[in-house]
C-alpha cells in the first residue's frame, strides 16, 4: 500500500512537470513564431482587409498585391542574385580560410603562434565601429602598400561599391565575426585525437593531405555551423554592406530602403504622404519576402544542424 | 636526382615541417590582420587625436591632442546619454539572456515529444534575429495595431501588473520586481537574442558524463539539487563564454553603434567619431574585465 502510494506521487509529479514544460515550450515556441505568422497573415491581406475590425488573422480579402508590389519596387529577382552571389562568396572564403587558420593554431604550433591567437581573440573583442573609417578610407585609396599605383600609373583603386572588399577580407579570414569561426575550427580541430595524424603521417600523407583527407572529413559538423552563421550573418547584415555597397541591390540595402522607395512610387516623387499602415504593411511583406530564402536553407540544414550541433566542440 | 630529392625533403623534421606548414596554414589570416585590422586599428588612434580635412588632395590630418575626446563627452548633445544608456541596456539584459538560455537549455535536453521541432524553433532566432530585420521588425505598425487589436496587450499588461502587485505585497523589492516585470515584457526581445547562447550550453550539458547523474540519483538526490550540484558547475566556464559573447553581440545593432557612423559618415568628422569609437571599445572592455574578474573567481573547473 506505502508503495503504491508513493508511486502514484512519483507518477503525479513527472506527470505536472512535463505539462508544466510543454506549456512552457509551447509558449515560448509561440512567442519565436509569431512575428512570422504575422507577416504571412498580414502580406496576404488585400489593403481594405486593414480597416476592418472582423480581420485579425484570416484575410477576407485574399490577395498577392503586396507581393507584385514589393517585387517591383525591391527589384526582388536581380537583388536575390545579387545577394546570393555575395553571401555565397564570403561564405565560401571565409569558411576555407578560417579552417586554415584554425588548424594551423590548433595543431600545428610554430613560434609565436600562441600571441598570434591573441591577436584572434583581439578582433573577436574589438567593436568593428572603432576600426570602420580607416577600412573605409583605407579600400577608397586601395593602394596594397604602393604597389597598385606602380602598375596603375599613379592611381589608386576605389574598391568601394564592388564585392572586392568582402572578397579581400574573407580570403584573409577578417571578415564579418570570422573570429569566431576560427575560433570554433581550433576548438573542434583540438578535439581530435593526435594519433588519428601520426597514423595518417606513418601511412606517408604529407600535411597538406593529412588536412584534406583525414581531418576535414571529420568536422563536418564544425564545417557546416561556420557555413550556416556565416551565409545567414552576411545575407543580414547592414552594417558593412551599406558602408561598403552604397548602390548595389543587395537584400539588405533593399529592405533598409523600401519604406522611402515605397513612399516615392505611390506618391509619385512628391513629399510622402503614403497611409502609414499601408506601408508597414508592405514592408512586413518585404521582410518576408528577404527571409524567405533563408527559411528554405534552413529547414533543410536544420536536422543536420540540430542533431551535430552538439558535437562541433564549440565547448572545446 | 631520385635519390637526392627524398633526402632533401626529409631533412627537416616533422615537426619542423609542421611549424612551416602552421605559419603558411595562419599567413592569409595574418595578412588581413595586418591590413584589416591592426594598421586601421592604430590609424583610428591616431584620426581620434587629431583634426582631419578632407579636400580635392585627400586628407590632412593635423595632431589636436585630447580636443575630440573632450568634445565628445562635454559638447556633444547626444553622446553621453547614448553611451551610457547603451551600455546600461547591455548590462541589463547580459544576465536575463544567460540565465533564461541556461534554464531553456536545461529544458530542451530533457526527453520528450517532439524535442526535435522544439530545437529547431528554438535556434531559428540565430536566423531571423540578426542585423537589418532585427531593426525593421521594431517599427512594424500593423504589428503594434494588432497586438492592441487582438486583446493581447491588455491581458500580457494585466498579467505582469498582477504579478508586480503580488510580489510588492510581499515584500520584494521594487527594483527588483520592476526588472522581472520587464523581463517578462521583453521576452521577444530576449528570446530572439538567446540563439547562439542556447547552443553553446546545449553542447555543454551534453559533455557532463550521465555517470554523475546516476550516482547522485542512487543517493537520492532531486532533479533540483542535481541541477544546483552537478549541471550548475559543469557548466560554468560556459557563463563566462556567454557573458562575453553577449556583451560582443550587443556591439552590432545598438544606437551608439548607428551615432558613430552618423557622426563619420553624414557630418564627415572623421577625427570625433573614431574618438566615441575609442571611448566607446574602452567603455566596454572595462565592463568585460570586470565582469571576467567577477564571474572567474567563481567558476568551476575540473581540474
Amino acid at each position: 500500500m506505502q508503495a503504491s502510494k508513493f508511486l502514484a506521487i512519483e507518477w503525479w509529479k513527472r506527470w505536472l512537470w512535463s505539462f508544466v514544460r510543454l506549456v512552457l515550450v509551447a509558449g515560448l515556441a509561440f512567442v519565436i513564431l509569431f512575428p512570422i505568422l504575422q507577416k504571412i497573415s498580414t502580406s496576404i491581406k488585400d489593403k481594405t482587409d486593414l480597416y476592418s475590425p472582423i480581420v485579425i488573422w484570416v484575410p477576407e480579402h485574399f490577395s498577392l498585391d503586396n507581393f507584385r508590389q514589393v517585387i517591383t519596387i525591391m527589384d526582388y529577382w536581380p537583388t536575390l542574385g545579387n545577394t546570393f552571389l555575395l553571401s555565397s562568396l564570403t561564405t565560401l572564403l571565409t569558411a576555407i580560410s578560417c579552417a586554415l587558420a584554425g588548424y594551423g593554431f590548433s595543431r600545428l604550433k610554430f613560434k609565436g603562434s600562441n600571441l598570434l591567437f591573441m591577436g584572434v581573440m583581439l578582433t573577436i573583442l574589438v567593436p568593428p565601429t572603432t576600426i570602420l573609417i580607416p577600412v573605409y578610407l583605407n579600400l577608397k585609396d586601395f593602394t596594397l602598400m604602393g604597389l597598385i599605383p606602380l602598375l596603375t600609373g599613379g592611381k589608386s583603386l576605389n574598391l568601394l561599391n564592388t564585392y572586392w572588399p568582402f572578397i579581400l577580407t574573407s580570403l584573409t579570414a577578417n571578415s564579418m565575426k570570422a573570429g569566431l569561426y576560427i575560433f570554433i575550427f581550433r576548438q573542434f580541430f583540438r578535439g581530435i585525437p593526435m594519433e588519428v595524424e601520426e597514423a595518417a603521417y606513418i601511412d606517408g600523407a604529407g600535411i597538406g593531405k593529412t588536412f584534406l583527407r583525414i581531418i576535414l572529413p571529420n568536422t563536418v559538423p564544425a564545417i557546416m555551423t561556420v557555413l550556416l552563421f556565416s551565409f545567414v550573418w552576411q545575407w543580414n547584415d547592414s552594417f558593412y554592406t551599406t558602408t561598403y555597397l552604397t548602390t548595389s541591390k543587395v537584400m539588405s540595402i533593399q529592405i533598409s530602403s523600401l519604406p522611402y522607395n515605397l513612399g516615392i512610387m505611390l506618391s509619385d516623387g512628391a513629399n510622402s504622404k503614403v497611409d502609414p499602415f499601408y506601408q508597414s504593411m508592405v514592408q512586413d511583406t518585404g521582410i518576408l519576402l528577404a527571409i524567405l530564402p533563408l527559411i528554405i536553407i534552413y529547414i533543410f540544414v536544420q536536422r543536420y544542424f540540430v542533431e551535430s550541433i552538439e558535437r562541433t566542440g564549440i565547448v572545446g | 636526382m631520385k635519390l637526392t630529392a627524398p633526402l632533401r625533403t626529409s631533412r627537416r623534421t616533422y615537426s619542423q615541417r609542421k611549424a612551416i606548414y602552421g605559419f603558411l596554414y595562419v599567413l592569409p589570416w595574418l595578412l588581413g590582420f595586418l591590413f584589416f585590422f591592426l594598421v586601421p586599428l592604430i590609424a583610428s588612434f591616431r584620426f581620434s587625436m587629431s583634426n582631419i580635412e578632407a579636400n580635392s588632395n585627400g586628407i590632412i590630418i593635423t595632431y589636436a591632442g585630447f580636443k575630440n575626446y573632450v568634445e565628445a563627452l562635454t559638447v556633444n548633445t547626444s553622446f553621453n546619454r547614448t553611451l551610457t544608456e547603451s551600455i546600461s541596456t547591455m548590462v541589463v539584459n547580459v544576465p536575463l539572456i544567460v540565465i533564461f538560455s541556461l534554464f531553456l537549455a536545461v529544458l530542451l535536453n530533457q526527453k520528450f515529444l517532439g524535442r526535435t521541432a522544439a530545437r529547431a524553433v528554438f535556434f531559428l532566432p540565430v536566423i531571423l534575429a540578426s542585423g537589418v530585420i532585427m531593426n525593421l521588425e521594431s517599427t512594424s505598425l500593423v504589428q503594434a495595431v494588432n497586438d492592441s487589436n487582438a486583446g493581447g496587450k491588455a491581458v500580457s499588461g494585466l498579467g505582469s501588473f498582477e504579478l508586480a502587485q503580488l510580489m510588492i505585497q510581499a515584500g520584494v523589492s521594487e527594483t527588483i520586481v520592476d526588472y522581472l516585470t520587464g523581463a517578462v515584457d521583453r521576452i521577444y526581445q530576449i528570446v530572439s537574442q538567446s540563439g547562439v547562447q542556447l547552443l553553446i550550453f546545449l553542447a555543454g550539458i551534453q559533455t557532463i558524463s550521465p555517470q554523475l547523474y546516476e550516482a547522485s540519483k542512487m543517493e537520492g538526490a532531486t532533479g533540483y539539487e542535481a541541477f544546483w550540484k552537478i549541471t550548475f558547475p559543469m557548466v560554468s566556464p560556459l557563463i563566462l563564454v556567454n557573458v562575453v559573447y553577449t556583451i560582443i553581440d550587443s556591439f552590432s545593432t545598438n544606437d551608439m553603434t548607428d551615432l558613430i557612423r552618423e557622426t563619420g559618415f553624414e557630418a564627415f568628422n572623421f577625427g570625433l567619431s573614431s574618438a566615441m569609437a575609442w571611448i566607446y571599445f574602452l567603455a566596454v572592455s572595462l565592463i568585460l574585465l570586470i565582469s571576467t574578474y567577477l564571474i572567474s573567481k567563481k567558476v568551476f573547473y575540473q581540474n
